[in-house]
């Protein structure tokens, strides 16, 4: 009856949360003073970045940037603020972008490296990003590595043309043959024909034509080449030809053939062993000891054999983590449907074994990227070696932050630009369910 | 009736080499060897006609000759008339010491960016992920330049120590000395020493021992022996009574006691650098680019190991921690008995690869002239013998002997902690 107390018959309406718990101010509580720890982490923190900040903000913004010298850059800083203490000389980049860039390519002919970057973006485009380009674009793709050299190189056009015609004869004598005898020697004489094409023909293919109907642009010395430019001409170069290269050699070390399986195994082994410091000691002063006596080839090219194949061995093993991480039943699968070897690996192990290694690979391409700055040692003006001429030059003698603050900028942007890619590429291909 | 017949018996044929799965694989590595062999054959050829035709035959009787180079950073006595071997072996403790300076400062900042990227305060996880990008996104060899820049630039040189208006003072208390020329800090000196021992007489690897360092070693390892009896004896006690005596205090005296008497009984004291005339005198003088190639190297190494350390946090999965508190252990020996021996396996072969990293990058030393054993034999020696086929070889044979030392106690250490599947 009455004995019971009062019971409510209606619902109250939802109360807010407290103020300190939602909104800013509860994230502030959680994330940066939930504890008296953690706020004297946050102050000192604060205290650091502030610290950090005070120092580079001023020195960035109120800077010169037009003189001719570091001492015409100190005048007027006196005579602007006072002091020469906290404020950058960005003069010395205005002056000699261009070079950090390009090197001593000439200036008239920039439009070629560009032309080149721009293609190169081109070409990348289907690869990268399959699902949003056009298939078609990849004949770009498959052009380039014909016209990349035509461009940075010059010369006539008939040397890029005959290497391209090395594929087609090869192809040719590959489709002939096969019909007629068979698949296995098809394969052995089109390769045999290509090579020959490359060693012997093309050159008098060159010549005659060449002398017919000489077409061509302004040839550019190898020793012209220099700056970022070299960097991402060597990192290209290196990238591209070291992944394939890195495939083969992480299957034949997980191979059943002991001999093929040593062979890698000690190549790999050896390369990785050795800082690539070394390797480029081989290239600027050993390689043409190993070829036949008169053979001298570019440098340039010596440098690129060199990082390929020590990229390459980084690569292979960092495929062969993604071949041993894949589960054993995968092998035993694509046996039982029949497939012979390179078919299993084609469209069963390799997709997954390289999905799984796409972390190790673009941290490999990374770091293969940022070892092209090696060069400056043996001698080539890369971007590090154009800055220790340039801090040599008695105008710009005693600068150093804005030239390497601009250098780390180059290089951070597109390393930073390649590990975000990666991330992109493994959350688009998680098939797995988290 | 029928009989039983023999199946027919299968010739060999020639191309049965190929398409046979039985012999295939046999052809292929025959050809593949002689294919090696070949090139093998044809570069040396190549070489031996190379260096004929340059009138330089391999040999290493240079390695005698005397280096008449100096070498300002180093550990043993070495004067410009020592020969390119001793040289060498200089340059090689040069580099080891840059290593291991090197990797134990990477380790502990990468332990501490590591763990504070794993923070829960916002800011500190930010301010850390800002330093791993920073550094694992720009070439070792800008920061090696850079480092080695500011230290000459920037710092106040000798001089500007001098005088009444000095403009630059002696950092901690008067001891160390922070110059263009390098840093100067206190060295050890015992006034009771026990001298040292000569090793290997006159040859290019002979070096000195102090015995000082092998007294103070031999009681260190008495120390660390006896701390282990006396935990072996309070593990036993607490397995037979269920209390666990406390022992800190017993072990803090074993390790410091005798060490501290060992000192006193030598007359261990420190020499201070000291500013006379240009420079400073006394003290250990650490030249810049020792430091700048040890800066650049363990920083540039820690924002690796730091992301080594988180990942391998992050891979303990939280029902450990979990089960542990179930247990009943208190969260400092779950750390140390659950999670770390976990986490362990996962952080330890990588760290190998990146001290190993660490090592071979330690060759850019060439950029900022620290001798190192690629500034010694690959670069002077090099350039005065013209020896490239040799020294570039035998620096290889350096580098591949410590990295495959290195990694066989890698492999000896994988092995011990795998996890036993079944």
């Amino acid at each position: 009856m009455s004995d019971v107390s009062f019971v409510r018959t209606e619902m109250l309406p939802e109360q807010a949360p407290p103020a300190s718990e939602v909104g800013i101010v509860g994230w502030i509580r959680h994330n940066l003073f939930s504890g008296w720890f953690n706020s004297i982490l946050t102050v000192l923190s604060l205290y650091a970045i502030w610290y950090v900040l005070s120092g580079v903000l001023p020195w960035t913004f109120q800077s010169v940037w037009n003189a001719n010298s570091l001492n015409e850059c100190r005048e007027i800083m006196i005579a602007t603020w006072g002091s020469t203490h906290g404020h950058a000389c960005w003069a010395v980049i205005n002056d000699r972008w261009l070079q950090l860039l390009f090197g001593f390519y000439p200036s008239h002919l920039y439009w070629r490296p560009i032309l080149a970057l721009i293609l190169l973006l081109v070409a990348l485009a289907p690869v990268l990003y399959s699902d949003r380009v056009p298939t078609k674009m990849l004949i770009v793709t498959a052009l380039y590595p014909f016209l990349m050299p035509f461009l940075m190189w010059g010369g006539t056009i008939w040397g890029p043309i005959a290497a391209a015609l090395g594929f087609v004869v090869g192809w040719g004598v590959y489709t002939i043959v096969s019909k007629q005898l068979s698949g296995l020697f098809g394969i052995v004489l089109g390769i045999a024909a290509s090579i020959i094409w490359w060693l012997v023909l093309s050159s008098y293919f060159v010549g005659a034509l060449d002398s017919i109907l000489p077409i061509g642009i302004e040839a550019v010395q190898s020793r012209q080449f220099g700056g970022f430019m070299l960097a991402i001409l060597l990192g290209v170069v290196a990238i591209g030809v070291s992944l394939p290269i890195g495939i083969v050699l992480a299957l034949g070390r997980q191979s059943d053939l002991l001999i093929v399986k040593y062979l890698c195994v000690g190549f790999i082994e050896f390369i990785r062993g050795v800082p690539l410091i070394t390797l480029l000691f081989v290239a600027s002063l050993l390689l043409n000891l190993f070829l036949p006596p008169g053979t001298n080839f570019d440098i340039i090219l010596r440098v690129m054999i060199m990082m390929t194949l020590f990229s390459a061995a980084y690569m292979a093993e960092v495929i062969r983590g993604g071949l041993a991480a894949l589960p054993r039943g995968q092998y035993e699968g694509a046996d039982s449907l029949g497939l012979n070897y390179w078919q299993a690996q084609r469209l069963i192990i390799m997709p997954q074994a390289l999905k799984i290694s796409i972390p190790g690979i673009v941290s490999t391409f990374i770091g293969i990227f940022k070892d092209t700055t090696l060069v400056s040692i043996i001698g080539l003006f890369d971007v590090i070696g154009l800055a220790s001429a340039i801090r040599a030059d008695t105008a710009w003698n005693g600068i150093y932050w804005e030239l390497f603050a601009f250098i780390a900028a180059l290089f951070f942007v597109v390393c930073f630009s390649m590990s975000r890619y990666s991330m992109y590429l493994e959350r688009k291909l998680q098939t797995g369910h988290r | 009736m029928t009989t039983l017949t023999d199946p027919p018996k299968e010739q060999f044929r020639l191309s049965m080499l190929l398409y046979d799965t039985r012999y295939r694989s046999a052809t292929i590595q025959v050809i593949a060897l002689i294919g090696f062999m070949l090139l093998a054959a044809w570069i040396i050829s190549n070489t031996i006609q190379n260096l004929e035709g340059l009138g330089k035959p391999v040999e290493f009787g240079f390695f005698g000759e005397p280096a008449s180079y100096d070498i300002n950073q180093r550990l043993l006595e070495y004067t410009s008339r020592d020969s390119h071997l001793r040289a060498a072996f200089i340059g090689l403790l040069n580099t080891l010491v840059v290593a291991v300076l090197g990797c134990i400062t990477a380790t502990i900042v990468g332990v501490f960016v590591g763990v504070l990227r794993l923070s829960n305060n916002w800011l500190v996880a930010r301010i850390m992920t800002v330093y791993v990008e920073m550094f694992r996104n720009v070439p070792v060899l800008l920061w090696i330049v850079l480092a080695m820049a500011i230290l000459i630039e920037s710092l106040p040189a000798p001089r500007a120590f001098r005088g009444e208006d000095a403009t630059a003072s002696m950092n901690f208390f008067d001891t160390v000395a922070v110059t263009n020329r390098g840093v100067y800090i206190p060295e050890f000196l015992f006034s009771r020493s026990l001298g040292d021992i000569h090793l290997f007489g006159t040859s290019s690897i002979r070096f000195d021992i102090s015995l000082d360092l092998i007294a103070f070693l031999i009681v260190l390892g008495g120390s660390i022996f006896a701390m282990r009896k006396v935990s072996a004896w309070a593990a036993a006690t607490q397995e037979s009574t269920g209390d666990r005596p406390k022992i800190w205090h017993i072990q803090l005296g074993i390790l410091f006691v005798p060490m501290i008497i060992l000192l006193v009984a030598l007359g261990f004291h420190l020499g201070y650098p000291e500013l006379k005339g240009f420079n400073f005198k006394g003290g250990t003088h650490m030249r810049n680019s020792l430091i700048a190639l040890w800066l650049a190297l363990s920083l540039y190494t820690a924002a690796f190991i730091a992301e080594i350390v988180r990942a391998g946090i992050l891979a303990i999965s939280k029902g450990q921690t979990e089960a542990a508190s179930a247990l009943g252990l208190r969260p400092g020996r779950t750390m140390r008995l659950v999670i770390l021996p976990q986490a362990l396996r996962v952080i330890i072969p990588p760290m190998i690869s990146n001290y190993l990293n660490l090592t071979k990058n330690s060759s850019l030393a060439i950029a900022v002239g620290y001798m190192d054993i690629t500034g010694t034999l690959g670069g002077i020696t090099m350039n005065q013998t013209g020896r490239e086929l040799e020294c570039v070889l035998l620096l290889m044979l350096v580098y591949l002997t410590i990295s495959l030392s290195i990694s066989a106690v890698m492999n000896w250490y994988n092995n011990r902690v795998k996890l036993v599947e079944r």
